[in-house]
């Protein structure tokens, strides 16, 4: 039953991250763009964690954390980029 | 992992499949609305709570391994607290920049 529902997950996680990258790459606006890498980023996360319940290792979590962090600080920078003009004042 | 009671198996893929739903919503929400403060909306809520619910998954499960995942509480709690926050930064840069929205403009801003 676990085994089912972690395909289902799989499958859903992927999709949307191709949606993710779909907007990433047609996305009008900067912000739009930017929006749809935090988003790719977050469905990362979910997605390793899916990888590490999976293979039963519980080494998975802290690449999990290492993407959330990388991936929260690289969102604060490009929006600070793009509301300032400059991401260190 | 059939070695777990069925209940704690079928809570697990329960929270797995709502997440998946809640994932793939936020993504489609994502590509689907029309302007770009209506698109921060499903990100910032419905992917945070398809993380969520792998996460607490995963917590079940190695909580009834028999041992208590603070990994993924730590995880849990991280991305619930960044979350609105990157999402204020986003829509203040967008205003910044003066994006396009159906609402019309944005208060206090004279074009």
């Amino acid at each position: 039953m676990i085994d089912l529902a972690l395909d289902f997950a799989f499958g859903c996680v992927g999709l949307a991250l191709v949606l993710c990258t779909w907007r990433l790459v047609r996305g009008p606006e900067a912000p739009d763009r930017v929006l749809a890498l935090d988003t790719l980023y977050v469905n990362v996360v979910a997605l390793v964690v899916l990888l590490g319940m999976r293979l039963q290792t519980a080494l998975f979590f802290e690449a999990a954390l290492l993407i959330a962090l990388l991936g929260f600080v690289g969102t604060v920078a490009l929006s600070r980029y793009l509301s300032r003009g400059d991401v260190i004042e | 992992m059939d070695e777990l009671h069925w209940a704690l198996q079928a809570l697990i893929a329960a929270l797995l499949v709502v997440a998946g739903v809640f994932a793939l919503v936020g993504a489609v929400g994502m590509l689907r609305f029309p302007d770009f403060f209506m698109r921060l909306h499903a990100p910032t809520k419905a992917t945070t709570l398809g993380v969520g619910g792998v996460l607490l998954a995963s917590m079940v499960l190695s909580w009834a391994r028999g041992s208590f995942g603070v990994h993924e509480l730590l995880i849990t709690i991280f991305l619930f607290v960044t979350a609105p926050i990157s999402a204020s930064l986003l829509a203040k840069a967008a205003l910044h920049l003066r994006a396009p929205s159906k609402a019309g403009q944005a208060p206090g801003d004279r074009r």
